[in-house]
């Protein structure tokens, strides 16, 4: 049971070759001695986790037992969990317990998993590295002196170290996808309104969405068929209808056109990392798809899109933490002034309130057209860009980052070096289509990351060509010494 | 483009962010550098191109007009910094 | 100087509805603090707001009811700011894309004319908390059970010249939104807000001077008091050769005065951008053209009906079309009673003296409409005078039973029998000789008093029961 893909403790479990506490016992186990060298956990409640495993071991035993019922998952802290911390990685919230459930923690309880723990994360969710975290980095399992990726970096590390069979994660610019590349795992961000946003604690509105990090494309199937749905709790959600998103991973890739945008294989990425991608690519075309090259031609725009939206929607999404109803409050305010830029000032970490000042000046009087309108009408555009390729092409293949995973400290203190390790994955958020990282190789024993981009609610047909990926190669399978205790 | 200190000090204000005087020249060198980075945007030509706030261009569903929710104050309290009497509390307001 | 006021008013309208505008939390008031502040009224973290359809129905409605440009696409807007009693350190407002556009509505001025003012705009938005100064050790209490209670703000065009005007422009637009059932009114528990923007100019000038807005007078009487002291104010400032500067002011009701709210001057870049939060409304014209089906006869229509049907002047059909319930009342007693006049009349005087008496509304009147119809039908028909009629009316208030019932239990019927009434004619006549003296002696005008005189007599005697025609008819025949 230890190692097992979250399709094979589905399984394990229903033909009761293990309990759920005993395969919840192992991680937890696994946690407390592994986790001081990777920090990928900010909370876990060993208590809870054991008491929902008896639960869902009554249910197996009763047979009416829902898909997941009993496999442990990681949360990442952005994720309001009812009665357990949900920190966001911030001074703000180190004190914040909900009293109620995101949907997606409602929805996975209702198919029976059990909460494993809280994962590490850049504080608001906003970093590429996991350095901003109040908690101190997570660090990366294949290397503890890499970054392990961000802004989910705690959910990648805790999945690629075995600390949990699979975790979820958000991804407001490609902090899902990026991580998992960093980490050797399969991540994916559906598409946006595809998986509910309410009860995670919100960076940007417009951007923000949960997903799936497993080992597989198989598993990160099973966790989306839980995770996706109409919820009429958030507005945004969408109501197009979902499916069975393990029914299709076998389809066969003959004819599949994949569009290679040549923005995407161009100076800014490294060598090694691009022959990776190029031999992941060749695989798929082994498999029958068709490489087609295409254009994104408004791709430069991407980071200084992102980088008005983004700020902006935080910066008011961010006014709630005012220290009056909960989390952090600065001590002897004098009054209510002092209660607002002290409690902020200090509850908040550098990156955090960087963003919102620039947020803040985006959309201030005088520089709301030069900024976030413009922001707006460039956004239209990178989506029209990606809409004319999916006329010619069924999907579209590229690196998710410009190299692999860098040590940490590197770009801490350069915040546009730093912007730019998104270069590929902000605009599928801009875009709002769907796109998962596939680990493809290694540079220099780091994981390196294809990344497949669909069109808006194909995440059946990106999960398809990654698990026919998958099967014909075994990068996925790899695992860093440190979590097998031998070597791959 | 370049911004002035006192221009980072009005949008601290606006943000209601205490920023040390220590901190403030840095914050504001590394705000230019960002300001300065989307500055690229301005070269785009964007007439007639309509704002996109939604990536799914979609419109918003309506909710029957029911209540939903029950009272729950004693476990919203239980969490808040200061409370008395059925009230969050906060430094006298004045208007 | 002689100075023009130019006023604008901006009504905050509490709409109608069971839940709030973005949340399933109940909007009852009066609840205890916070009881009705849920998470997403809270802006707990992860929170999201969904639009409530009633919110939306009834802004439609307030569109439909001024002839306004319904837009077919409205936006929501973040209008950030921090305040304790504002959760989110934003409100969700509508800004560059308003539910209503452009309309105007009729006026009756107290001079009996009318006007139309114009609506520049109307838009949902969500309400505040409060913030409460009562010492708690030095600091304020927030409760934020209203927040998130739909409002419509309606803007109306500077079209109002003084506090008249402004009062009765509200009186007409709460009227107008009772009737279309938008929204309670109810002044005291805060169902209508109003800020007014008030600036002034020389008479007969064009341009328009600064402005200052008198933030959340909240009642009819606060507003024209309100608009007299800042006249006064800003005319004293003017004649001094001063400048008005534009800002936010609060009328003290207290005081009697305005004074500057300087706390929400810092600053105010309200940075609206769309609410991410939530999508464009969009609505088509079958839901335009439904609620427009679907809407009741409106004041105005309702009053021309009454003076074009009824034969009531205007006065009089403006009076009895003030809310829908009184307009339904008359409506069933001039049903009932089949003379329309006759039972205008009875509801403006009798009816309405009773309920200001009573200090309530017709919605409590003890006395039903088809009761004051059986009343007015005995008083048609001659079985009682108009001032008995007065004493049996008394009784139906006090709950005694209806008209005829009061009337028999009393023995109030009026006399029409001639022999009976003869016997007491007589007795005048015999009582009163002088009189009758000085009327065969007097010409036409002096006969007509005198006759008045023995009637009185008559109806002395009879204790108002006797049927003062036929009194009349035997007194000429007599006299002679």
């Amino acid at each position: 049971m230890n190692n097992s893909s979250v399709a094979q403790l589905v399984k394990g479990l229903r033909e009761r070759q293990y309990s759920s506490v005993e395969v919840t016992r192992s991680y937890l186990d696994r946690i407390a001695a592994m986790d001081v060298h990777y920090n990928s956990y900010i909370s876990v409640d060993e208590a809870a986790a054991i008491a929902a495993a008896e639960a869902a071991d009554k249910r197996l035993a009763a047979g009416d037992a829902p898909p997941l019922t009993g496999v442990p998952i990681a949360h990442k802290d952005i994720f309001c969990t009812d009665g357990m911390r949900t920190s966001c990685g911030s001074r703000m919230l180190d004190n914040f317990v909900p009293p109620y459930d995101a949907t997606v923690i409602q929805r996975f309880k209702a198919d029976g998993a059990v909460v494993l723990g809280k994962t590490n994360m850049d504080e608001f969710a906003m970093g590429s590295s996991n350095e901003s975290s109040f908690y101190g980095p997570a660090r990366n399992p294949w290397n503890t002196e890499l970054v392990p990726g961000g802004s989910s970096g705690g959910s990648a590390a805790a999945v690629a170290g075995w600390l949990a069979p699979a975790a979820t994660g958000t991804d407001t610019g490609g902090s899902i996808r990026q991580p998992a590349a960093f980490c050797g795992i399969t991540g994916l961000k559906p598409t946006y309104g595809r998986v509910s946003r309410l009860g995670i604690v919100a960076f940007a509105s417009s951007l923000d969405q949960a997903g799936p990090m497993a080992h597989s494309a198989e598993d990160c199937a099973l966790l989306l068929n839980t995770m996706a749905g109409h919820d009429p709790r958030d507005s945004t959600s969408s109501n197009a209808a979902t499916e069975d998103y393990s029914s299709r991973l076998g389809d066969d890739l003959d004819g599949l056109r994949i569009g290679l945008p040549r923005e995407y294989f161009s100076d800014g990425l490294d060598a090694a990392t691009r022959q990776c991608v190029d031999y992941a690519l060749q695989e798929l075309e082994s498999q029958g798809a068709i490489l087609v090259d295409v254009s994104l031609p408004h791709s430069a725009l991407t980071v200084p899109t992102y980088y008005i939206i983004a700020p902006a929607e935080a910066s008011t999404n961010l006014s709630r933490f005012d220290g009056v109803r909960y989390g952090y409050r600065c001590d002897d305010p004098v009054d209510l002034h002092d209660l607002y830029t002290r409690t902020r000032g200090e509850g908040f970490g550098e990156e955090v309130k960087r963003r919102i000042l620039v947020g803040t000046y985006a959309l201030s009087a005088g520089y709301y057209d030069a900024y976030y309108k413009k922001a707006q009408q460039v956004r239209r555009l990178i989506k029209q860009d990606f809409m004319n390729c999916f006329d010619s092409v069924d999907i579209i293949a590229g690196p998710t980052t410009p190299g692999p995973a860098f040590a940490l400290g590197t770009k801490s203190n350069d915040p546009i070096a730093m912007y730019l390790e998104d270069v590929y994955t902000l605009a599928v958020n801009l875009a709002g289509l769907p796109g998962i990282s596939v680990p493809a190789g290694f540079v220099e024993d780091k994981p390196v990351g294809l990344q497949l981009i669909g069109r808006h609610f194909h995440e059946a047909q990106l999960l398809n060509v990654a698990h026919r990926f998958q099967q014909a190669t075994d990068w996925h399978l790899r695992s860093p010494d440190f979590a097998t205790g031998e070597q791959h | 483009m370049k911004i002035e200190q006192n221009e980072i000090e009005k949008i601290a204000e606006l943000a209601r962010i205490r920023i040390s005087d220590s901190e403030i020249g840095q914050v504001t060198s590394r705000i230019t550098e960002i300001l300065q980075m989307v500055d690229a945007l301005q070269a785009v030509d964007t007439r007639d191109i309509e704002p996109m706030a939604n990536p799914l261009d979609a419109t918003q569903h309506l909710r029957p007009d029911k209540v939903t929710e029950s009272n729950r104050r004693d476990a919203f309290q239980a969490i808040a910094p200061s409370v008395e009497n059925g009230l969050y509390l906060v430094p006298k307001v004045i208007e | 100087m002689q100075w023009e006021c130019v006023i604008g008013l901006e009504v905050h309208l509490q709409l109608a509805t069971q839940s709030k505008i973005f949340s399933g939390s109940p909007t009852t008031f009066g609840a205890a603090p916070n009881t009705q502040a849920n998470a997403v009224d809270l802006a707990m973290p992860g929170m999201l707001p969904v639009l409530n359809e009633q919110a939306v129905c009834h802004a439609v409605k307030f569109g439909v009811g001024i002839g306004a440009n319904v837009n077919k696409r409205s936006v929501f807007d973040r209008k950030n700011y921090f305040y304790p009693d504002l959760p989110k350190g934003y409100q969700i407002s509508q800004f560059e894309a308003p539910i209503v556009g452009r309309g105007s509505f009729e006026v009756l001025m107290e001079d009996g004319s009318t006007r139309d003012i114009g609506i520049t705009r109307a838009h949902l938005e969500e309400d505040a908390g409060k913030s409460l100064h009562e010492d708690f050790h030095g600091q304020s209490g927030i409760d934020l059970n209203r927040a998130g209670t739909p409002l419509l703000e309606i803007v109306s065009d500077p079209d109002i010249r003084n506090a008249a005007e402004a009062v009765a422009y509200l009186k007409a637009l709460h009227r107008l939104v009772t009737y279309l059932g938008i929204s309670d009114g109810n002044m005291a528990e805060g169902s209508m807000r109003c800020d007014v923007n008030i600036s002034l100019r020389p008479e007969g000038s064009q341009t328009l001077g600064t402005r200052a807005e008198i933030k959340n007078v909240n009642s009819f009487r606060f507003v024209e008091k309100a608009i007299h002291h800042e006249f006064e104010r800003q005319a004293d400032i003017l004649e001094s050769g001063g400048k008005i500067v534009q800002e936010t002011r609060l009328y003290d009701s207290d005081r009697d005065e305005t004074r500057s709210m300087r706390s929400k001057e810092v600053a105010n870049d309200y940075r609206y951008f769309p609410e991410p939060d939530l999508l464009p409304v969009v609505i088509d014209d079958a839901y335009i053209e439904a609620i427009s089906d679907s809407l009741p006869e409106l004041p105005r229509e309702k009053r021309d009906r009454f003076s074009a049907h009824y034969g009531l002047s205007k006065y009089d059909a403006n009076v009895l079309s003030d809310s829908r319930p009184l307009a339904d009342y008359f409506e069933s007693v001039a049903t009932g009673c089949g003379d329309a006049k006759i039972a205008a009349n009875w509801v403006q005087v009798e009816l309405l003296g009773q309920l200001n008496r009573a200090e309530t509304v017709i919605e409590n009147c003890p006395v039903s409409a088809i009761d004051l119809a059986g009343l007015i039908t005995r008083i048609l028909d001659n079985s009682i005078s108009g001032k008995i009629a007065k004493q049996v009316f008394e009784a139906m208030w006090q709950g005694e039973g209806s008209a005829d019932e009061i009337i028999a239990a009393k023995g109030l019927q009026q006399v029409s029998d001639t022999g009976a009434l003869e016997t007491i004619v007589d007795e005048v006549l015999g009582a009163n000789a002088g009189q009758v003296q000085q009327y065969l002696e007097a010409d036409e005008a002096k006969r007509k008093k005198l006759v008045g005189f023995f009637v009185g007599q008559v109806m002395k005697l009879s204790k108002g029961q006797a049927n003062p025609k036929i009194v009349n008819e035997l007194l000429v025949k007599k006299l002679v």
